[in-house]
């Protein structure tokens, strides 16, 4: 795991007219690294998120990628970075097959319309392989017919497969049985020894324990800690969450 | 295929006999509608024998013809329309936009004409005017839809008002007549003609030998221009919707339009297309209309709507969008013709025929419904 951070976010606060959802928040990912954000609802979880991925802009902060200061305007800019969210609901396309959902929007298309079925299919199968997702038989099936465990698997190889060194998962277990639970959990540890920075929001602590290098707290959108799992525990997280030592007063505006 | 071959493990083959019985069900429950129709077929080529003593025959060139001619309006409505439905929408505003079309394309063509213009020319010009007044219909109903985001239902029952005043307020109220007769020739003329008696008989291309009145009688044309016309369309709808980016592009706004706009699919553009592709097709058969028949009518489509809507649910396009085939609404579009022929030729009341469609069309969802209720999440482990 490298030092260096992947992603760095500075100082980012953002408002939703008199709400402060983020007061000057740090936030860092390094590559091969599973970093776990954790926090109660409304901690800014979300808000951070959607600010890295450019679904809006933070009213103030910096963001560094590889060291170098960038701004992300749209999704698309996030994307060309190496940026991908898996969000909570997958966003699959349940009529369509494992290939036509993980190619959707970047379609392969031969001279002159004709879509190349057979490199996607290609691309998909090797993609779950170096993935070593084996619960899926055939890149053909439809997502309808597959397991949750299954399509969150999809959903991360769909996020993984453009090349991507920063992937954020949110809440990728929420909805799964144990076995399942198993196998997402095993993917997020691939993901991280095949040197991608992985984010990872959760509220069971403990998966968390179970895959992430460090976590990050956040409280009432302030960043109250970042912990190195191995030197932590469960209670010190959850006195985090719910106690964790405010820098700013909340509600009071910042200057 | 490229389907079969990059798939490792597949499909471990079931043994046992009730897997194979479910299989099979699945399997009929897919293809009910090819079945479907093949039985009608049969039912009616037999009762017909029966009930006349062997002197007409339900299956006949001139017959088969003559059920080709008569759904080309209602197939090329439905080819846009599966596009739409797929995508979760509907247009109901097809219907007279076919009737705007063949008004708009009927008065081009008459003052052309009659301006000393070459005919064929103004054929043409009439061709693409009709067309293009449908497209700019479909337009409208897209921008509308997709980006003040109105129901498809509603924009397209208003634009259906409105495309009925505007054909009627164009055409004067009247049919447009007076058009020439090379119009007609495109309408009616065909690839073959068969001459099956007298001294003429045979198979001829593209032009049918001097006939006297009564060897008349024994010619049958075959694949007329109308049905040549659609047919290519089916073609190049086919291919659209099963191998290209739009295809695609469509499925996946009828499954999950939230998904599509998250995958970068430009949703509104797309939509936008659909109905246009829906609006030209219906002027498509507008123009076609007012050649068959040598006369614009505001009239043309609008009994056609609710057939052409028919044809696409027997084909098994789910309304709540992200299903269905161009080849489902052929089927569909035929069985409705074939029932309606073979009623007719069993003396059977005409009023018949809607009681039967309408019973086939429920049926039809029934079937779809209760294979999803089988077998629809079955697989999910």
């Amino acid at each position: 795991m490298s030092e260096q951070p992947i992603l760095e976010i500075k100082k980012a606060s953002k408002s939703f007219g008199a709400v402060q959802a983020l007061i000057e928040v740090d936030f860092e990912v390094r590559p091969g690294e599973v970093m776990a954000l954790v926090g109660d609802n409304g901690a800014g979880k979300s808000t951070l998120i959607k600010g890295i991925a450019g679904i809006y802009a933070f009213d103030k902060g910096e963001i560094y990628f590889e060291g170098k200061r960038v701004h992300i305007h749209g999704p698309r800019d996030a994307a060309a970075l190496g940026i991908e969210v898996v969000y909570q609901d997958l966003a699959l396309a349940d009529n369509l097959d494992v290939v036509a959902n993980m190619f959707l929007g970047r379609e392969l298309v031969q001279a002159p319309w004709r879509l190349d079925e057979a490199a996607m299919e290609r691309a998909t199968v090797e993609t779950l392989d170096s993935l070593a997702v084996t619960t899926i038989q055939s890149a053909r099936q439809i997502v309808a017919g597959l397991s949750g465990g299954q399509r969150q698997a999809i959903a991360v190889a769909k996020a993984v497969m453009w090349n991507s060194k920063v992937v954020i998962l949110d809440e990728p277990t929420a909805a799964l049985g144990v076995a399942q639970t198993r196998q997402v959990l095993d993917l997020v540890t691939r993901l991280a020894d095949t040197g991608l920075a992985v984010v990872i929001i959760s509220h069971n602590l403990h998966d968390i324990f179970e895959v992430a290098h460090r976590i990050t707290v956040l409280r009432l959108g302030q960043n109250v800690g970042t912990y190195v799992t191995a030197e932590s525990d469960q209670q010190e997280i959850v006195h985090a969450i719910t106690a964790g030592e405010l820098q700013f007063v909340p509600g009071m505006a910042q200057e | 295929m490229a389907q079969t071959e990059a798939t490792p493990g597949t499909m471990t083959v079931s043994t046992s006999a009730a897997e194979r019985q479910k299989q099979l069900i699945y399997t009929l429950s897919r293809v009910w509608a090819w079945a479907f129709l093949l039985g009608l077929i049969i039912f009616f080529t037999f009762a017909v024998l029966g009930t006349t003593d062997g002197r007409v025959k339900f299956y006949s060139i001139r017959n088969t013809q003559s059920i080709l001619v008569a759904i080309t309006p209602v197939l090329l409505m439905g080819l846009g329309q599966t596009f739409v439905i797929i995508t979760a929408g509907i247009d109901l505003s097809v219907g007279w936009v076919m009737g705007l079309s063949s008004v708009v394309s009927a008065i081009i063509v008459r003052d052309l004409a009659a301006d000393g213009m070459d005919v064929t020319l103004a054929i043409l010009i009439s061709i693409v005017a009709g067309i293009v007044a449908a497209a700019i219909v479909g337009l409208i109903n897209g921008l509308i839809i997709a980006r003040l985001k109105v129901p498809s239902f509603i924009v397209t029952l208003g634009m259906s008002f409105i495309a009925r005043g505007a054909a009627f307020l164009i055409g004067g109220g009247m049919t447009i007549g007076g058009l020439p007769p090379e119009l007609r020739n495109l309408g009616n003329e065909s690839l073959l003609y068969l001459v099956r008696a007298g001294e003429h008989s045979g198979l001829y291309f593209f032009k049918a030998p001097e006939l006297s009145r009564a060897d008349l009688r024994s010619l049958d044309r075959i694949f007329t221009w109308p049905v040549i016309i659609t047919a290519v369309i089916v073609v190049v709808a086919i291919f659209v919707l099963r191998k290209t980016q739009f295809g695609r592009h469509t499925y996946a706004i009828g499954g999950n339009r939230e998904a599509a706009l998250r995958a970068g699919v430009p949703v509104d553009r797309h939509t936008v297309m659909i109905y246009i592709m829906s609006a030209t097709t219906a002027g498509v058969a507008g123009v076609l209309h007012t050649a068959r028949f040598s006369g614009g009518s505001a009239v043309a489509g609008d009994p056609l709507l609710l057939g052409s809507i028919a044809a696409v649910i027997i084909g098994g396009v789910s309304l709540f969008g992200g299903s269905g085939t161009v080849t489902g609404t052929i089927i569909g579009a035929l069985i409705i013709a074939v029932l309606q022929t073979g009623l007719v030729m069993l003396n059977v009341d005409p009023f018949w025929q809607f009681v039967v469609v309408g019973i086939v069309v429920i049926l039809a969802v029934l079937i779809d419904q209760s294979r999803d209720l089988i077998f629809g999440r079955a697989e999910a482990a």
